[in-house]
């Protein structure tokens, strides 16, 4: 029963199980979960990458250069990189639940490597303006978020311009509201958060002169770009320049829509698809009562029975169950350079190419759109490579350990061997879940 | 279960009574394609109103000028040079477009929009199934399918469909299958698409077979593409007892910023796949009616930024050889500023579900009572548009 807690703690707070490790934390797997929230977390694998600037200038520079289709084979390896590195990060880390979170955030505030400025720093995003933050201040991360050149570029902000700033006069440019719009629909309120078209166009004004800076490849703020006048935000009167914004950040992180927009989107992901009534109240209160501190909310949830309910109620998206099968036959099976691309072309197959969700809403975080019938057989079809390779040499342990529960899916396994016991055992209802 | 010798499409019922290659050659059934263009389509762009004399001074930078090449259509309605491909439909009759239609949605977050237009609910979230499925239930269980690795809203619901894309990857023998229906069995979720999956690949491999790009039951050239999911689609739909009703989807019309360069791409992708799917359906493109929808339209005036945001009023595009076409149907409320919906969108002037239900009543026969209470509940005051089906 208690490893049976232990691994379900692996699989749900964390990236999955790897061989042992559910034994290890079998005396105390709510202590485990806990503990990692006092730890630091920077993962080796991610220290050499470089910073979005670094990465901004060499794009400007390649396209000075009249590189070769602007350098895309350049550009393109640092994304695969930066999804390796990432990949890595999770199979070896000894906090995964910070790893979870990463992702979580990452997700919350989808930037799309669709974008062609965007793909070679949606790594960088995430390493800078989400990570350091998942246990610091909600206020904290939504403003790096938004003073990030990716979320800047993926969401037009870095081209709006005040219509009557003198760069707007000049040149005849003005707003676009995409980012306004986004960040109360998507980032904080909600989309039933009690915001009008007008605050969406205000916002816009608000955010404008906040932008890139092309020589230098990082953010400024450019006065003259800055709708000039008073504005009005969900009743916040502001005039006063690049403090506007920051003021309106500062606004939005405090709303209750928020806290309780971010705590239903925490829950769904840690508990079910429709989350308890009890723990999106508990976090939502969390939240608001440490001012929006994510180490509390986090804390909150770990710690709320509601997120240890069994069984397993959420399926694993395929960045998921990608990781926790590589977790289970041991990290050596993803190896940098060569597998960084074989990586991201299963996760691709597999319906979740990295930083590449299909619109600024994120990937969806429900079963139902993880499992249509196609995408089931695609999740299948791969694990049955993956048996076919990896099978013929695994222990019995390995397998015992790979999944919490199941008595049907054990009994199944126990009259098979090799490439069709691990076969069933990635396929099954609970390998599939977490 | 899962009968792995049957390589019928799923929700064809027993076709036994009959050589089913035998009826489809006499009369195909009617099809139906919804093509949904996530992002919000700007229907001024796609369908300009190039004489349209408030066109120019509305739209400023966006405006396509008199040299670049857009086709006239009707009235004062172009098309996008993108678009000329479809050209030689207009010219057949089977391309009509409707003009400054919108669904009841009228805020503009894609995702709520995405929500109404799916649902076909009056609100977003009111409904949790979509109106395709629903048409599906009340025309006893016609096959569907989306052309995507899940089903999109439109056609989740109580009605069985299944969802279909390429696969690179190798199929799984028949034990595994067999011992995944086992444990499987009670799963909500896991069973009943793994049945549905298991099925759609058997028919798909069927229906693909004959495909000439097919080595060794091996798609040769296998694409993402658009165009090459649309003739897939079509095989499929050709089939004999291939899908009836099928979606498919394709993204790009979020044009915030550089419009005019962003908006050739998905506009040529979407052009290109409507004459793949006319060349794959063969004989069933007679039968067939393609309808292409957006969640909401964009604004008229062109943003800071070289592109639009967020707007109401919007185009459709409906082709097909069932299509009574060569028309542009629109109640045109015009561009001036006065004339906008809230001043800044294209004003509505037709509810699209009148456009779904217009086609759901002719091509498929659906009662009043079905259209009114079940696939869009509470519409019973909104009208079915009418003599969208070739007589």
């Amino acid at each position: 029963m208690t490893r049976d807690t232990a691994h379900f703690a692996l699989a749900r707070f964390g990236m999955g199980a790897a061989p042992g490790e559910a034994s290890a934390i079998a005396p105390d797997p709510r202590g485990w979960v806990l503990e990692q929230l006092a730890r630091p977390a920077s993962p080796a694998e991610l220290i050499d990458l470089p910073d979005h600037a670094r990465i901004l200038r060499r794009m400007a520079e390649l396209k000075r250069e009249r590189a070769e289709g602007n350098g895309k084979g350049e550009l393109r390896q640092l994304y695969v990189s930066e999804a390796g590195a990432r990949t890595r990060a999770a199979l070896t880390s000894p906090t995964p639940l910070i790893e979870r979170l990463v992702r979580f955030w990452s997700n919350h505030f989808t930037v799309s490597a669709a974008r062609a400025q965007v793909a070679p720093i949606a790594g960088a995003f995430e390493r800078e303006a989400i990570r350091p933050h998942v246990l610091g201040r909600f206020r904290d991360m939504l403003r790096a978020v938004v003073r990030h050149p990716a979320m800047l570029a993926y969401l037009d902000n870095a081209q709006s311009i005040g219509p009557n700033s003198p760069a707007g006069q000049k040149r005849g440019k003005g707003l676009n509201e995409n980012l306004a719009r986004e960040l109360l629909e998507l980032h904080s309120l909600g989309v039933d958060g009690g915001y009008t078209q007008a605050d969406v166009e205000a916002l816009a004004r608000v955010l404008t002169g906040w932008t890139i800076d092309p020589a230098l490849g990082s953010f400024r703020y450019v006065p003259r770009q800055h709708e000039p006048g008073p504005k009005q935000v969900l009743g916040l009167l502001l005039d006063g320049g690049e403090e506007e914004a920051e003021q309106a950040l500062l606004m939005l992180s405090r709303h209750p829509a928020t806290a309780r927009f971010i705590a239903a989107k925490l829950a769904r992901h840690f508990s079910a698809d429709d989350p308890p009534v009890a723990l999106v109240d508990a976090l939502a209160k969390a939240y608001r009562d440490s001012d929006g501190d994510l180490l509390v909310m986090t804390r909150a949830l770990v710690s709320h029975d509601a997120a240890w309910a069994m069984p397993q109620a959420k399926i694993r998206s395929p960045d998921d169950l990608v990781i926790a099968t590589a977790r289970l036959l041991g990290p050596d099976r993803l190896k940098p350079e060569e597998s960084d691309r074989r990586l991201v072309q299963t996760l691709a197959l597999l319906g979740q190419s990295p930083w590449s969700a299909p619109s600024p809403a994120g990937w969806p975080d429900r079963g139902e759109a993880w499992i249509g019938p196609d995408a089931l057989m695609r999740r299948l079809e791969w694990a049955k490579t993956q048996a076919d390779r990896w099978g013929r040499g695994l222990g019995g342990g390995v397998l015992d350990e790979a999944i919490v529960g199941g008595a049907a899916t054990r009994q199944a396994v126990a009259g098979t061997k090799g490439a069709e016991a691990l076969f069933l055992v990635l396929a099954s209802r609970e390998f599939q879940r977490r | 279960m899962v009968d792995l010798s049957r390589r019928a499409f799923l929700g064809s019922v027993s076709l036994a009574w009959a050589a089913p290659s035998a009826w489809a050659a006499a009369e195909p059934s009617a099809r139906l394609v919804v093509i949904v263009l996530r992002g919000g389509m700007d229907g001024l762009h796609a369908i300009p109103p190039l004489g349209d004399p408030d066109y120019v001074p509305a739209r400023g930078g966006l405006a396509l000028g008199p040299d670049s090449g857009a086709p006239a259509l009707a009235g004062p309605f172009h098309l996008h040079p993108a678009l000329a491909p479809l050209l030689p439909l207009w010219q057949s009759r089977e391309l009509a477009i409707v003009h400054a239609v919108a669904s009841p949605y009228r805020e503009r977050s894609h995702f709520d929009g995405q929500d109404v237009l799916e649902s076909g609910g009056a609100k977003p979230h009111a409904l949790s199934d979509g109106w395709l499925n629903r048409a599906v239930v009340e025309l006893g269980g016609v096959g569907a399918m989306a052309v995507r690795s899940s089903l999109p809203l439109l056609l989740r619901g109580s009605a069985r469909a299944a969802s279909w894309d390429q696969s690179p990857l190798p199929g799984l023998p028949p034990e595994r299958v067999r011992a995944l229906v086992a444990l499987y069995a009670g799963d909500p979720l896991l069973a009943p698409a793994f049945e549905d999956g298991v099925q759609m690949e058997a028919f798909a491999a069927e229906a693909l077979a004959e495909d000439p790009m097919v080595m060794d039951g091996k798609p040769a050239k296998r694409s993402h593409a658009f165009p090459a999911l649309a003739t897939a689609a079509g095989r499929l739909m050709a089939a004999a007892e291939g899908p009836r009703m099928v979606v498919m989807e394709l993204g790009g019309w979020d044009t915030h910023s550089g419009q005019m360069g962003r908006m050739v791409q998905p506009l040529a992708q979407l052009a290109e796949g409507i004459t793949a799917l006319a060349a794959s359906l063969g004989p069933v493109w007679r039968r067939t009616v393609v309808v292409c929808v957006s969640e909401f339209g964009r604004t008229v005036a062109e943003n800071g930024t070289g592109g639009s945001d967020h707007g109401t009023g919007g185009a459709m595009i409906l082709a097909g050889g069932a299509v009574a076409g060569g028309r542009v149907i629109a109640d045109w409320p015009g561009l001036a500023k006065e004339q906008r919906h809230q001043g800044r969108d294209l004003r509505p002037t037709l509810d699209g579900r009148a456009v779904f239900k217009g086609l759901l009543r002719d091509h498929f026969g659906l009662t009043a009572r079905a259209l009114d209470g079940v696939v869009f509940p509470g519409s019973a005051g909104l009208r079915p548009l009418d003599s969208l089906i070739r007589a």
